[in-house]
């Protein structure tokens, strides 16, 4: 009975991958170069990883005006790998309450999805390796973008149990919030990458990229690229939404209980989930591994070879950037407000916008509509939504509100002392001796003994 | 950790796959197979035989994960994604989140309420299984499974939207306006109503804490003089009064008699 059922599933996957195999024959390589190329996403996601810290702390630093790391060799760019090393060589403490099987595993399960989703994202496009001409991407299939989603998912488990496994509470909180949190906004992230799907017509990601080639969806589908952006800095637990690690109130959140290699796993877990997110945004919307806009035009050999490789890096890092940028600009949401953000604005948004789009397709279908029509179109509706925000009337803040808080300023009787509503600043000392001396606005220090002096 | 790997493992397997000309027997879905039953089948008994309510729900994770791989390698992608995305990582993520609610110390009882009742219920439940494998293997024994190339001509994922949104649209929708139901009925039974007037807002709170019964500086500590340690002694206020806001209410003062402060041992 088997063999039967076999036999029609294998005919099955050989016709399906004779169907729809995307751009490029992913599976007919050798096996050794299949390795070098698990190999060489593996280093390169560590060494994103590494460079992401310390870009991340030079960056912040930056933004706070103070140097940052800067002694373990040039410009501190080593120390990213010191701090791997003490990590390594901290304590490992397992607590008395921990579920001592699932306290192991959990770092595992959320390390492992990170890494395993990047074997989708393409990198470039065809080059050749010791005569063997191959794209430089590990594998690709017609659900390519689900397996990455499917990844991701999988990475919230790691989180959740951490929290649950410690046997504390904070990391119980911290395990709780990241699921409620993971869920929410992994739907608005799903719905968000729907137009993309909609727009490229597939699943796969080489497709996508090969359908960017005229204008990139960060462009046509710009809704659904801040939704994107927004719910990924949620999806991986990113400030300003890093409520499942908030150490102003759960201490570390779910990796509280953990030390040595297994906090390490969690940190390198989260890195690459950011490289991750930033990877797809990349592909899904900036367009992937091409050449920005206007390279092309002087150079035509941009998008061939090896140079793709640099694009796609150079893309890779200003979403980091943003990411960092986020985190050191923004103060970190409260949680309901936050899970109401998700389910109230952006996945209302997002299904709008799908629908939108979706009747913007039916419509070029229906009557034919060139690009300038379409254009039209748009730019009426938008012009229409303007008009009527234009008509509704803004909310003034009244005399009578200044009366309420008037109203209740409290007497002389309060707790606490309050300056008077009619206070007068008495003049202040310093500038009745330099109108004396006839000096004009005095530089700072000392002036006042030199006019004395005088 | 297993499952996660054997899941790239399939995936990988699943490539070489593809890789197959068409009617050449390949090993890779055989080992594909043969690695991931048997997890399958121990993610299914442990999650009977586990003690613990979260490591049943691991073990379940286990199995679901391992179905989701089998979908793919039978040529079904799309079904194995949204099995991985939708029961492992959405249902089952709300499962854990129940459980952990309700703490983690709430395992199984293993007193036998009704006596033989372990018994009879492994034996019905093996009477089952058994009747259920013997039925389907006597179903398809012979049976060719025909037309699955000719059904997904354009592929698996268009194949699918294509019966989904055309002759099974019907029966979608029934299922979804089910489901909506299902959970506009949870959401009635476990929402409280509170009216929005009983509520404070932000802005309300704010100026609560600076009104003029309020008092927005910390509460000063209890006094602890010379003539006393007692955290029932009231503080002293810059003025030379005392404050009761120091004292707490919810501890008890009862005078010390000579028994209590009689040295002992």
């Amino acid at each position: 009975m088997s063999m039967h059922l076999a036999d029609a599933g294998r005919s099955a996957s050989a016709q399906w991958a004779a169907d729809v195999r995307p751009v490029a024959d992913f599976g007919t390589e050798a096996v050794w170069l299949v390795l070098v190329k698990v190999v060489a996403i593996f280093a390169f996601l560590v060494v994103m990883t590494l460079f992401a810290i310390v870009f991340e702390r030079k960056v912040v630093a930056y933004m706070q005006v103070r140097p940052g790391p800067n002694r373990v060799g040039p410009w501190g760019v080593l120390q990213s790998l010191a701090d791997g090393l003490k990590l390594a060589f901290k304590e490992d403490i397992m607590p008395t309450k921990a579920d001592k099987v699932v306290f192991f595993l959990a770092p595992i399960i959320a390390c492992t999805p990170a890494f395993m989703a990047f074997a989708v994202i393409p990198l470039g496009p065809e080059v050749s390796i010791f005569g063997n001409s191959t794209p430089l991407q590990l594998t690709d299939s017609p659900v390519a973008v689900l397996y990455v989603l499917a990844a991701s998912s999988m990475g919230v488990y790691g989180i959740v149990l951490a929290g649950w496994a410690s046997g504390s509470t904070y990391p119980l909180l911290g395990g709780l919030r990241s699921a409620a949190q993971m869920v929410s906004y992994e739907i608005s992230m799903g719905l968000s990458i729907v137009a993309v799907f909609l727009t490229a017509e597939s699943f796969s990601t080489s497709e996508i990229v090969q359908a960017q080639a005229d204008s990139w969806y960060v462009l046509i589908l710009a809704p659904s690229f801040v939704i994107y952006c927004i719910s990924a800095v949620g999806e991986v637990n990113r400030a300003p939404f890093d409520l499942p690690e908030a150490e102003s109130e759960l201490v570390g959140g779910f990796h509280t209980e953990y030390s040595s290699l297994k906090f390490a796993l969690f940190f390198l877990a989260e890195y690459i989930n950011m490289v991750t997110v930033s990877a797809l945004a990349t592909t899904l919307f900036l367009g992937g591994w091409r050449a920005p806009f206007g390279v092309i035009e002087i150079w035509s050999g941009a998008n061939s070879g090896w140079w793709p490789i640099l694009w796609f890096t150079g893309k890779l890092i200003i979403a980091l950037f943003v990411f960092i940028w986020l985190r050191g600009t923004l103060p970190r949401l409260r949680y309901d407000q936050f899970m109401r953000f998700g389910w109230k604005v952006l996945v209302p948004i997002s299904l709008v916008w799908i629908l939108a789009i979706s009747a913007v397709s039916v419509l070029r279908e229906e009557y034919d509509l060139s690009q300038r029509g379409l254009l039209a179109i748009i730019g009426g509706v938008l012009a229409l939504a303007l008009v009527i925000l234009l008509l509704v009337p803004e909310r003034k803040k009244t005399e009578e509100e200044l009366d309420d808080e008037l109203a209740i300023r409290p007497g002389p009787n309060a707790n606490y002392p309050l300056p008077p509503l009619d206070l007068s600043i008495p003049p202040n000392p310093r500038m009745k001796v330099l109108e004396h001396a006839g000096a004009g606005p005095a530089e700072l220090g000392g002036s006042t003994d030199k006019a004395g002096e005088e | 950790m297993s499952t996660a790997l054997a899941f790239a493992d399939a995936v990988h397997a699943h490539a070489a796959d593809l890789a197959a000309p068409a009617n050449e027997v390949k090993g890779g879905e055989k080992v594909a197979f043969w690695i991931l039953a048997p997890i399958a089948l121990g993610g299914a008994i442990g999650m009977v035989l586990a003690r613990n309510a979260i490591h049943s729900a691991l073990f379940l994770v286990c199995t679901m994960l391992s179905l989701g791989v089998f979908y793919v390698i039978n040529a079904g992608p799309f079904l194995g994604m949204v099995q991985i995305i939708v029961y492992t990582g959405a249902i089952m993520i709300l499962f854990l989140f129940v459980l952990m609610l309700v703490g983690r110390d709430s395992s199984d009882s293993i007193v036998e309420q009704l006596r033989g009742q372990r018994l009879a219920a492994a034996l019905l439940g093996i009477g089952l299984a058994a009747m259920v494998a013997t039925g389907v293997a006597r179903a398809f024994d012979d049976t060719r499974v025909v037309g699955l190339g000719r059904a997904t001509q354009d592929g698996n994922v268009p194949a699918l939207a294509a019966r989904l949104f055309t002759r099974y649209v019907f029966a979608f929708e029934v299922t979804s306006a089910l489901l909506i139901t299902a959970a506009l009925g949870a959401m009635v039974l476990a929402f409280v109503e509170r009216s929005k007037k009983d509520q404070m807002t932000q802005r309300q709170r704010s100026r609560e804490r600076v009104s003029a019964d309020s008092y927005p500086a910390p509460k000063p500590g209890p006094g602890v003089y010379a003539t006393s340690d007692s955290v029932a002694t009231p503080a002293l206020l810059p003025d030379g009064t005392t404050t009761d806001k120091s004292v707490s209410k919810v501890v008890q003062t009862h005078e010390l008699d000579a028994a209590t402060t009689k040295a002992k041992g």
